[in-house]
């Protein structure tokens, strides 16, 4: 099981000092496939931020382009320098304050893991910038949800503290060594839980807590630019391989399965909604098409090394099939989740979640010990999903209302009209429409 | 009949709409235009360099009235377009007489077809 390996790694590497661990200039532990695969996988997920701000860029009005896309870009700026001085230590570290959260001295600006090669013989180094970037990707999810109405450095403020008070301690309890949903027993292969879920549901209230973008939903809100959507949606598919098949930590049979599954999913997700929407307009619309494709993508994540490739078929599907309907159900009710980050992510993540326990692999299930049920497995899985949603979103209802009471989160309305490109960074995206 | 041709800031297209809708003004045509009056340009910055372009993003509102409507169509524009109290850049009005108007549809002539 993942989450106990993860656990046996982190503790061989905590008994043990890690200076004392590796003899200085042993590389005979490094396995150079998995190593490479690993490097690989840290850049492809590096490469679903871009992606993902071109795909939400894509979708906001035209004065909004530069500072939505620069929502995705600064968390790699922010994140970024977090993970290597704290993030690392905080979710990866050995249990304190009760487990809450994690600490490791040698994790402190990675100053102890210099030659320190893990378990799954890879150098430390590619295993703490792999988890960087999941941890880069989570907070720039949730800028979708106040996508055109938010001012930059409370949005700066806002990552920062979501990213440690709600983002590291879930990772921590997921992935982290003694994490106590890994010890329940929760499957969470790459993050849908930590990743996926917290981010749709914190979206959601940070959505709620700011109310609608002026004119919503009177005033119609095009997209401005479809073509980049897709393109930021392809990067996205692509870097899910880094992010599924990358969680194996490893270059074999787990990573290959991962791949299969993540593709499988991914093109039934974009296949349902495609039959939906052919279904209920006769026109299969693009961003449809790239929903489904995230909504599959989404619901395979936590499932990636144990379901079954028709299980993955189904997942994709039925993930589909639920967000759309939470769509259209988010229209009804009139709230302004702007690009649809709880509709997609969190439903798909809540449904990848729980619905993976009917999907298990024969040879999964041959592995648990004698007490494994999947009647038990599905109330772990609730229970994790639960606590998730409970979690962050309190944790990131009181960091709102503290960034709105210190430097106000919401845009004036003179800037949100302007546009966030211009009250916000002094630029404009398409030159071609201002002709100069 | 008039043409009325409005140029105001682009911030102010969603509340000069908003405006016109209000006073049941609801044939528009909207273009987005570049051009220099009396405002300066606001500055943008690239790579640390502050650039003022030659010519400012503006929008031109094209709307054409009967007479009996010119006064209402103008105070909707002023009141959607006004910056608080006023500022430099808020934009013009040019009305114009509008010699004929065809409904291509129909091939109606004059007041009717606007």
């Amino acid at each position: 099981m993942l989450s106990r390996r993860f656990f046996l790694i982190m503790f061989a590497l905590l008994a043990v000092p890690v200076h004392t661990l590796l003899a200085s200039g042993n590389n005979a532990a490094i396995d150079s496939g998995a190593t490479a695969w690993m490097l690989t996988s840290t850049a492809l997920v590096l490469l679903m931020v871009p992606g993902l701000g071109m795909f939400y860029g894509g979708l906001v009005r035209t004065k909004n382009v530069l500072g939505t896309m620069m929502h995705s870009f600064s968390a790699m700026a922010v994140i970024g320098v977090l993970w290597v001085v704290l993030g690392y230590a905080l979710s990866f570290g050995q249990n304190v304050l009760g487990g809450f959260i994690g600490w490791n001295t040698d994790y402190f600006f990675l100053q102890g893991i210099d030659e320190s090669i893990i378990s799954q013989h890879i150098p430390e180094y590619v295993f703490a910038m792999f988890q960087g970037k999941f941890a880069i990707i989570a907070p720039a999810l949730i800028a979708g949800s106040f996508a055109e109405r938010v001012k930059f450095k409370t949005y700066l403020f806002f990552i920062l503290f979501w990213s440690l008070l709600v983002y590291l301690p879930v990772a921590h309890w997921v992935w982290g060594p003694g994490g106590f949903l890994a010890e329940m027993g929760a499957i969470d292969f790459a993050g849908g839980t930590v990743i996926h879920i917290t981010a749709g549901i914190s979206g959601l209230v940070v959505a709620l807590y700011l109310g609608a973008r002026r004119g919503y939903p009177k005033t119609a809100m095009n997209p401005n630019n479809l073509v980049m959507t897709l393109m930021g949606a392809g990067l996205l598919w692509v870097g899910w391989f880094g992010f599924n098949a990358g969680s194996s930590i490893s270059s074999g049979l787990e990573t290959a399965r991962a791949l299969t599954l993540t593709q499988a999913a991914a093109a039934s997700g974009a296949l349902a909604w495609m039959l939906i929407e052919g279904i209920q307009y006769n026109k299969a619309t693009s961003l449809g098409f790239v929903s489904g494709m995230l909504a599959g993508l989404v619901a395979i994540t936590p499932a990636a090394g144990v379901v079954t490739p028709e299980g993955a078929i189904v997942l994709g599907f039925i993930s589909s099939i639920f967000c759309y309907f939470a769509i259209i159900l988010k229209n009804k009710i009139g709230y302004d989740d702007s690009l649809d980050v709880f509709g997609i992510h969190g439903v798909a993540g809540i449904i990848g979640a729980i619905a993976l326990v009917f999907f298990l692999r024969p040879s999964w299930v041959a592995e648990q010990s004698a007490g494994w049920a999947l009647s038990r497995q599905l109330i772990t899985q609730s229970i994790t999903v639960i606590i998730a949603l409970v979690y962050a979103a309190v944790v990131t209802y009181i960091i709102t209302i503290a960034a709105d009471k210190l430097f106000g989160f919401r845009l004036s309305v003179s800037s949100e009209q302007a546009g966030m490109d211009r009250s916000e960074h002094a630029e404009h995206g398409y030159g071609l429409l201002h002709i100069n | 009949m008039k043409f009325i041709t409005a140029i105001i800031k682009p911030e102010k297209l969603d509340s000069v709409r908003e405006a016109l809708f209000a006073a049941e003004i609801t044939r528009i045509t909207v273009s987005t235009v570049s051009g220099h009056g009396q405002q300066e340009p606001e500055e943008e910055v690239y790579r640390g360099v502050k650039v003022v372009p030659n010519l400012s993003p503006k929008i031109r509102i094209d709307i054409a009235c009967n007479d009996e409507f010119v006064d209402i169509t103008c105070n909707a524009i002023m009141e959607g377009a006004k910056s608080g109290p006023g500022e430099v850049g808020d934009g013009k009005i040019f009305i114009r007489n509008l010699e004929e108007c065809i409904r291509i549809r129909t091939g109606e002539r004059g007041g009717k077809a606007i």
